[in-house]
């Protein structure tokens, strides 16, 4: 995608990197939860939790936080421009740690998912539709896939297939 | 597949096309054996909870290695999608040794799955499938209750180590990889995806894993007919209660499991293919035999309506026939599979006491295609173990 482009830690970033480094180490003691929902700055927490690295891509709508982990797996945070983690999407060979990444969430997912333990016992694919969450999970042993999102959050003009 | 049906296919793909291009279902229907030391029944059925829908049961014995105290469990999913044998602790009588890790404490594993987890002991069993043996083969037991469940394995979802969550009595992990994690779990620090646990009383921890210690694809440890499997299902027209197949041992070792024509795709690392639909590639596609649908794609790509009460499902007006390119993960050889989508919803209703559909579907967000078990339906499909050696090259790879 062209328009994006990628932030790095020279030139002009290099005071804002500068900041997030400080806000980091002033967050080690902070949020309570991180993830879907939370602030911006739930994504250091995340990053800490995965020991991950972090690169941030930006367009108009949003701000892509995206983590890294040494496991291979990578996880996506989006951030509106107020600042919030409106979508999360995760993609590797392990399955992330779903209570940090959809933080209050969490519990609702798994509601969902036992919500859907049916007449019909099956193995697939994870898809919660709900008005308030959407939870989309898939693939196998060593490469999972998925994404989540508050379809109320979305800035306006995002489709919820630019989450990935 | 009668004459008379195939007709219509043949005329749906176009007069100049044999029907074994289009498809890539041979208007003659596949080959099942069932004699060999090599071939294990298997069967399509509602499963040990009587509910499952398109899920391929097995029976296993295990027994204590090097005895003969031995039991058979039945109402084993047999899934090409992940690798190892994992039993209920709930379905388990006999009495297995506790894998120790070298400090002396028990070793247990957290196996994240796609909505969930299975937890449990690792203990030790000679395996028995047909007249193939792995000894001393690691399994899972899924057990919430031996040792407490780590909260990093609870954070992945929910516990699937019940019947009713499960709808089995255990998983036959027959797929690509030898082990279920690999060399990431052999690691300590931060780049092991905390898999395998040591559990001294004062509460589990993650360890590194060596490769003979992980649980295996019990397959890839049978002294012969070891580098892979082929399920052999015959073809389905419409809804059934049951059908019966075969899971077949080692490839090309045997003269009843040889590829024959089928074609090699090659697998990916993380062991993917590429499907490509409406010209668009999807590189993260993948068989699974314990996926029981097809499931592909989202709603706004394919423009099948998710059913009103399932949003898991497709609900079509009226049964769809759509086509698709499989392609080797390396992008040659491909070839077209052509496949249906019916309305799901109404194939529950309609037929209450079925457990065979071979046009079940439903969308797969991000994940390209999951080509679930009906896929397997009128085609002998075989996988590769990694690392493995067979006439037509070095696993890992699929064949049909």
């Amino acid at each position: 995608m062209n328009k994006w482009r990628i932030r790095k830690c020279h030139g002009n970033w290099a005071t804002l990197c500068l900041f997030a480094g400080i806000l980091s180490a002033l967050l080690i003691a902070a949020p309570a939860f991180a993830g879907l929902g939370e602030d911006v700055r739930s994504v250091q927490a995340d990053q800490a939790h995965m020991q991950g690295t972090l690169r941030t891509t930006q367009n108009a709508a949003y701000t892509v936080q995206e983590i890294k982990s040494p496991t291979g797996t990578i996880v996506r945070e989006y951030v509106s421009a107020s600042g919030k983690v409106f979508a999360v999407a995760w993609q590797g060979p392990w399955l992330p740690d779903m209570r940090q990444i959809l933080a209050t969430y969490f519990e609702p997912y798994q509601k969902a998912v036992q919500a859907q333990g049916n007449s019909r016992a099956a193995r697939r694919p994870l898809m919660i539709e709900q008005p308030g969450l959407v939870v989309e999970s898939g693939g196998h042993m060593r490469s999972f896939a998925g994404r989540a999102y508050i379809p109320d959050m979305l800035p306006e003009g995002v489709r919820a297939e630019e989450i990935r | 597949m009668k004459f008379a049906h195939a007709i219509p296919m043949i005329a749906a793909c176009g007069i100049l096309l044999l029907a074994a291009a289009c498809g890539g279902r041979s208007s003659h229907p596949n080959k099942i054996t069932t004699t060999g030391s090599n071939v294990q029944a298997i069967a399509v059925n509602s499963g040990p909870a009587g509910n499952y829908a398109n899920g391929a049961f097995t029976s296993v014995t295990v027994c204590a290695p090097g005895s003969s105290t031995c039991q058979t469990v039945d109402g084993i999913l047999v899934d090409t999608g992940s690798s190892g044998l994992r039993i209920l602790s709930s379905a388990l009588t006999v009495s297995l040794p506790p894998q120790k890790a070298s400090d002396g404490n028990p070793v247990a594993e957290c196996l994240p799955f796609v909505s969930g987890y299975t937890w449990g002991p690792v203990q030790t069993a000679d395996i028995k499938i047909s007249g193939e043996t792995a000894s001393s083969a690691p399994i899972q037991v899924m057990s919430d209750s031996d040792f407490p469940v780590p909260t990093a394995c609870s954070n992945f979802g929910t516990s699937r180590n019940t019947l009713t969550a499960l709808g089995a009595n255990g998983l036959l992990g027959v797929g690509i990889f030898a082990q279920d994690c690999g060399g990431a779990c052999v690691t300590t620090g931060p780049g092991n995806p905390g898999l395998y646990y040591e559990c001294p009383a004062a509460g589990c921890v993650v360890v590194g894993e060596s490769l003979t210690q992980q649980v295996p694809n019990p397959v890839a440890l049978f002294a012969a007919d070891n580098n892979g499997v082929i399920l052999e299902l015959p073809a389905v027209t419409a809804p059934a209660a049951s059908i019966n197949g075969s899971m077949v041992f080692g490839i090309g070792t045997q003269s009843n499991n040889a590829l024959g024509g089928a074609t090699v795709y090659a697998v990916d690392a993380n062991g993917n293919f590429v499907t490509t639909f409406s010209h668009q590639p999807y590189s993260q596609s993948f068989l699974d035999s314990g996926s029981n649908g097809l499931y592909f794609l989202t709603s706004s790509i394919t423009g099948i309506s998710v059913c009103p009460d399932a949003s898991f499902f497709y609900c079509p007006a009226s049964t769809q026939t759509l086509s698709a390119t499989n392609a080797a993960a390396t992008g040659s050889p491909s070839g077209q599979v052509s496949f249906s989508v019916a309305n799901a919803d109404n194939l529950f209703s309609n037929n209450s006491s079925d457990s065979v559909f071979e046009d079940l579907a439903g969308p797969n967000s991000l994940a390209g295609f999951d080509w679930g078990l009906p896929f397997f339906y009128g085609r002998n499909v075989f996988t590769a173990i990694e690392g493995k050696t067979t006439p037509s090259g070095t696993g890992p790879f699929w064949a049909y």
